[in-house]
C-alpha cells in the first residue's frame, strides 16, 4: 500500500507525461497480484459497494466535530484529502500489502463497517487513507487516463498499445491473461469480440474559424446530434445487452428495448423518450435515467426508443474497418430485416456547403437536438475522441444577463478560487436566484471575479459568500425548464459564465416575468 | 482590553503594532513585509526586526528606532510593553501590553516547534490573547521538518540529472531549510536566488548555521545538476527557473499540506516546513495561556472562533485590513 499510494501522489503531483509513464513503469515492473489490483484501481474496476462518500461523512463525523470537519472541507475541497488529513493520527500500524488490504476490507460485515473500516483507516499514514478514500469513492482523478496506462504497460513490455487497447475490454481482473502474455510467457489472450461493449467513436467541438476552411464539405455527412444518451446495443440470437457511453451495462434499466430487439449486431445510437419516434426532451428522459429498473408504469408514461447513428458488427462481421458510407448501408439492412417499434435511424441532412449547414444547426423547428454531427464519410469507426473524423457543432447557447448574487470556493484544482457563482434576476427591487455555474471563464475572469468577492463580502453563509450586486455576467445555457423545486420556479440545465457584462448597469437586468416569456415558460 | 482596537490601535498614545500605513509609532512583531512596512516616524522592535527593516527598505526607513531585548520593560505612559520570542523567523517577537493590571498579548506571527535559526517561542500567561490562526483548521497538523528535509534529501540522491529547486519565503524560510539541511548532514553549497543574498548574510553574521552558500550565476547549464536551489516562490514560475536543467520544483510551506494546493501551484515536491503554529499548537497556546478573551487576526479565523466558544471562551475575529489568507509570510 506504501508504493502505490506514494505512486498516486507523485502522479498527481507530476505535470509530465512522461514522467508519469516513467512512475507507472517504475510500479509496474513488477507484475504481481498487488498490481492486478493496482491496475483495477487506475482503470476504475474496482469499487466497494458499502463504502461510498457518505458512508465516510459518517465515519468523520464520529471522529471529529462536524463543524470543523465542514470548515476544513470547505477549505480544502476534496473529500479524501480532508479525511486523510483530519483524521485523527493514530499509531500507525505495520503496512499491509495493496491485495491483502483490499481482500480484508471485502470481507468486513456490513454491520461491522463503522468500528472495523475506522479502525483500518487509524492504522494507515495520510497518504495511504487518502488513497484508500479514493479508491473506495472511484474516480481517482489524478490526470492520469486508462490510455496513459496502457501506453506505460505496452512500452514497458515491448508490445503496442492498439493490441492492448483491442483485448481491454475482455480482460478481467486479476488480468493473469494479460500479464502472462507481457512477460512473453503466453501469446496473446484470445477475446470473444461479440460478446464485448467496445469504445464508442467520439467527436470533436469543431471550430468554426479554421476547421470550415479547412475541410471540403462534399467529404462530410450530417446528422442531427440528439439531446439524450450515447448508448451501444448488443444484439444476437442469445442475447440483448444495452451499455452506457462508459459501457455500463444498463439493460435492465430499459427492458422494452431488450425485450423487443432482434437481429445479430452491434448498434451505436442515442437512447431517447418519446412516442413514434418523436423523442419530448431530456427532462422527461431525466426520470428513467439513474434508476436500475423500470417499472411498467414507468414504461408506459417515458418509453424509450434508440436512434441508431452507426453499426459496428453485422451477423459476426466487423465493420469497424469499413467507411462510415458503407456502414451505413449495413445499418439501413439491419433496421429493414429487423423492425420494431423501438428502433428508428438517424436521419441524414442533405448539404453542399457549409453555409447551407449552419440553417440546419440552428433553425430546426424545435429543441429536441443540441446541433448537428460532421462526419466524415469515409472514416472508419475508431475508438476514442481521434482528431479529423468526427465533429460536433453545437447550436448557439441561449444567452442571459444575471447579477452575481452569492459565491463559493470550488473544489478540486479550483478549491482556493471563489469558482462557483450564483447569480440572478430581479423581482420587484430584489434579486432572485435563477442558477449556479462554475465552468466557462476564462482563467483571468475568474481572478477578477475571485478579488472581486474577496473584496464586496457582504455576508457570510457558512462557506457561502454574499457580495455586492454590482456584477453582471452573460450567462449561457443549453435550456430552460420551469421548476417547483427552485424559489425563481425555474432550473437551467448546464449554465456557464460566457462573460462578465462591464458596460451593463444592474438596472437593464431582466425581472423573473420578463425572463419567463423570452424563454417561452410559462 | 478595551485599550486596543481592532486595526491593533492604541488611540490613547498613539500607538499600532504592526500597522499597514506609515504611523507615528509603531512596534513591529518581525520583518516580513505584511508586519513590517517602511515610512514609520519611530519603530520599536527587537535589534534584529530593526536590522531585517533597514535590510529589506534602507537605512532610513523610519526616523528613529528603539531596540528592545527581549524581556526589557517599555512604557509610554500607564502603558507597559515588553517583547517575547515568538519562535516565527529571526527577531520575532509577541508583544504583552501591560496596564492597570491587565495583560494582553499579541502573538504575531508564531510557532510552537523548535527552529535553529531563532529564539524559541515563549508561553506568556494573559488575560487576553491576540492570536493568529493562519493555519487555523484541524486538517493543518505540521509533520516533523526533518522528515520532510529527508524527502528532499533522498530526490536529490535519487535523481541526479535533475537539479531542485526550493521555493521558499526570502526572509526566514530559506534560512529555516538551508539550517534543516545542514543539521541533516547535507554539506554541499546550497545555491540562491539573488534575492536571498543579503538576508543569508545576516542569518550568517547572527551565527545561525546556514552553512556555505552561493548565489546562482550564469554557469554552463550542467552545472547545476544535481544541485539544492533555493529561491522566493515568485521566482519558480518566471522565467529565471527555466535556465536550470530538468528542475524538480519543491516549496517549503505549511500549505503544502494540501496536495491540490501543491498541484494549483505546479509543485511536484511539496515539503511542509511551516513557521507559523499548526491546530493543535494554537490550540495549545490558547489553553496555556490562561485567557478568557480570544481575539484571532489573520488567516483561517472561522473555525478557531467555533472552537474557542466551544470552550467558553470569548472570542471573535479581527479582520485587519491588507492580510488576507494565503498572502501571509
Ligand atoms: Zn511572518
Amino acid at each position: 500500500m506504501k508504493k502505490f499510494s506514494s505512486l498516486l501522489h507523485n502522479l498527481i503531483l507530476t505535470p509530465s507525461r512522461n514522467t508519469k509513464i516513467k512512475l507507472l513503469q517504475d510500479y509496474f515492473n513488477k507484475l504481481d497480484i498487488n498490481r492486478s489490483y493496482a491496475l483495477a484501481i487506475l482503470s476504475d474496476q474496482l469499487s466497494f459497494q458499502f463504502i461510498k462518500a457518505s458512508k465516510l461523512r459518517e465515519l468523520v463525523y464520529e471522529q471529529v466535530d462536524q463543524h470543523l470537519f465542514d470548515y476544513s472541507y470547505d477549505y480544502v475541497g476534496d473529500l479524501a484529502e480532508t479525511i486523510s488529513l483530519i483524521w485523527p493520527t493514530k499509531k500507525e500500524g505495520k503496512s499491509q500489502n495493496l491485495s491483502t488490504l483490499i481482500e480484508n476490507i471485502k470481507k468486513i460485515k456490513k454491520s461491522e463497517i463503522n468500528t472495523e473500516f475506522s479502525k483500518i483507516l487509524s492504522g494507515l499514514s495520510n497518504n495511504e487513507r487518502w488513497t484508500l478514500i479514493k479508491i473506495c469513492t472511484g474516480g481517482l482523478r489524478i490526470g492520469v487516463s486508462e490510455r496513459l496506462v496502457k501506453t506505460a504497460l505496452a512500452d514497458l513490455y515491448n508490445k503496442s498499445v492498439n493490441e492492448i487497447e483491442e483485448i481491454w475490454h475482455g480482460l478481467e481482473f486479476p488480468y493473469q491473461n494479460l500479464f502472462q502474455w507481457l512477460k512473453n510467457e503466453t501469446s496473446k489472450p484470445k477475446i470473444d469480440f461479440k460478446k464485448l461493449f467496445h469504445p464508442m467513436m467520439l467527436a470533436n467541438p469543431i471550430d468554426e474559424e479554421k476547421d470550415f476552411k479547412r475541410l471540403d464539405a462534399n467529404e462530410f455527412q450530417a446528422e442531427y446530434k440528439w439531446d439524450g444518451i450515447r448508448v451501444q446495443l448488443m444484439v444476437s440470437s442469445k442475447s440483448v445487452s444495452l451499455y452506457s457511453r462508459t459501457g455500463d451495462n444498463i439493460s435492465s434499466a430499459f427492458p422494452e428495448i431488450i425485450e423487443t430487439t432482434k437481429g445479430d449486431a452491434v448498434i451505436d445510437g442515442e437512447l431517447l423518450v418519446g412516442r413514434n419516434f418523436k423523442p419530448s426532451g431530456f427532462n422527461d428522459l431525466q426520470q428513467r435515467l439513474n434508476r436500475k429498473k423500470a417499472s411498467k408504469d414507468l414504461q408506459n408514461k417515458f418509453p424509450v426508443f434508440i436512434r441508431a447513428y452507426d453499426i459496428l458488427f453485422y451477423k459476426g462481421k466487423d465493420l469497424r474497418k469499413f467507411s462510415l458510407l458503407e456502414r451505413r448501408k449495413y445499418l439501413e439492412k439491419f433496421q429493414k430485416e429487423n423492425k420494431t417499434n423501438q428502433i428508428d435511424l438517424s436521419s441524414i441532412i442533405n448539404f453542399s456547403t457549409w453555409k447551407e449547414l449552419t440553417k440546419y444547426k440552428n433553425n430546426f423547428h424545435d429543441d429536441l437536438n443540441e446541433g448537428v454531427m460532421i462526419k466524415l464519410k469515409n472514416s472508419e469507426y475508431l475508438p476514442g475522441r481521434k482528431k479529423g473524423y468526427w465533429y460536433k457543432w453545437k447550436k448557439n447557447p441561449k444567452l442571459v444577463d444575471a447579477i452575481l448574487m452569492y459565491a463559493q470556493r470550488g473544489h478540486g484544482k479550483r478549491s482556493s478560487y471563489y469558482s462557483d457563482f450564483t447569480f440572478g434576476v430581479w423581482k420587484e427591487s430584489e434579486l432572485v436566484p435563477i442558477g449556479k455555474a462554475y465552468s466557462g471563464y476564462t482563467d483571468k475572469e475568474l481572478l477578477v471575479l475571485d478579488k472581486f468577492i474577496r473584496n464586496n463580502t457582504i455576508n457570510k453563509f457558512g462557506p457561502v459568500r454574499e457580495v455586492k450586486k454590482e456584477i453582471i455576467l452573460e450567462v449561457a445555457f443549453d435550456d430552460v425548464f420551469t421548476s417547483t423545486r427552485h424559489k425563481s420556479g425555474v432550473a437551467m440545465r448546464f449554465p456557464r459564465i460566457h462573460r462578465i457584462r462591464w458596460d451593463k448597469p444592474v438596472n437593464e437586468v431582466l425581472t423573473i416575468s420578463e425572463f419567463k416569456k423570452e424563454f417561452k415558460l410559462s | 482590553m478595551d485599550f486596543i482596537n481592532h486595526q491593533l490601535f492604541i488611540k490613547d498614545i498613539n500607538v499600532h503594532i504592526d500597522p499597514i500605513l506609515p504611523k507615528k509609532t509603531a512596534i513591529i512583531t518581525h520583518g516580513h513585509a505584511d508586519h513590517a512596512r517602511f515610512g514609520h516616524d519611530h519603530v520599536i522592535a527587537t535589534r534584529q526586526t530593526i536590522d531585517i527593516m533597514k535590510i529589506r527598505y534602507g537605512d532610513k526607513c523610519a526616523k528613529k528606532f528603539t531596540p528592545l531585548r527581549y524581556g526589557q520593560k517599555y512604557s509610554i505612559k500607564n502603558y507597559d510593553f515588553t517583547l517575547y520570542p515568538a519562535g516565527h523567523i529571526l527577531g520575532s517577537a509577541q508583544v504583552l501590553i501591560e496596564k492597570n493590571n491587565h495583560r494582553l498579548v499579541i502573538t504575531g506571527d508564531y510557532k510552537v516547534g523548535k527552529d535553529e535559526t531563532c529564539k524559541n517561542f515563549k508561553l506568556v500567561k494573559c488575560d487576553t490573547l491576540i492570536t493568529e490562526a493562519t493555519f487555523g483548521l484541524p486538517i493543518f497538523q505540521h509533520p516533523d521538518p526533518k522528515d520532510e528535509i529527508q524527502k528532499l534529501i533522498r530526490s536529490v540522491k535519487i535523481n541526479k540529472n535533475n537539479c531542485h529547486i526550493v521555493g521558499a519565503y526570502a526572509l526566514g524560510k530559506a534560512q529555516r531549510v538551508m539550517n534543516l539541511l545542514r543539521q541533516q548532514k547535507y554539506n554541499e553549497t546550497i545555491y540562491i536566488h539573488g534575492s536571498l543574498e543579503k538576508l543569508c548574510q545576516y542569518y550568517s553574521k547572527e551565527k545561525i548555521n546556514i552553512g556555505k552558500f552561493e548565489k546562482v550565476s550564469s554557469k554552463d547549464k550542467n552545472f547545476y545538476e544535481g544541485k539544492i536551489i533555493i529561491a522566493p516562490p515568485s521566482a519558480l514560475k518566471d522565467r529565471w527557473s527555466r535556465r536550470f536543467p530538468n528542475p524538480i520544483i519543491c516549496m517549503a510551506s505549511g500549505w503544502m499540506t494540501v496536495k491540490q494546493r501543491a498541484k494549483q501551484q505546479g509543485i511536484e515536491l511539496p515539503l511542509v516546513i511551516s513557521d507559523h503554529s499548526d491546530w493543535n499548537e494554537l490550540l495549545d497556546t490558547i489553553k496555556k495561556s490562561k485567557a478568557k478573551n480570544i481575539l484571532i487576526t489573520h488567516g483561517q479565523e472561522d473555525a478557531l472562533v467555533y472552537y474557542c466558544k466551544k470552550q467558553n471562551l470569548v472570542s471573535k475575529p479581527l479582520s485587519i485590513q491588507g492580510r488576507s489568507d494565503e498572502e501571509i509570510e
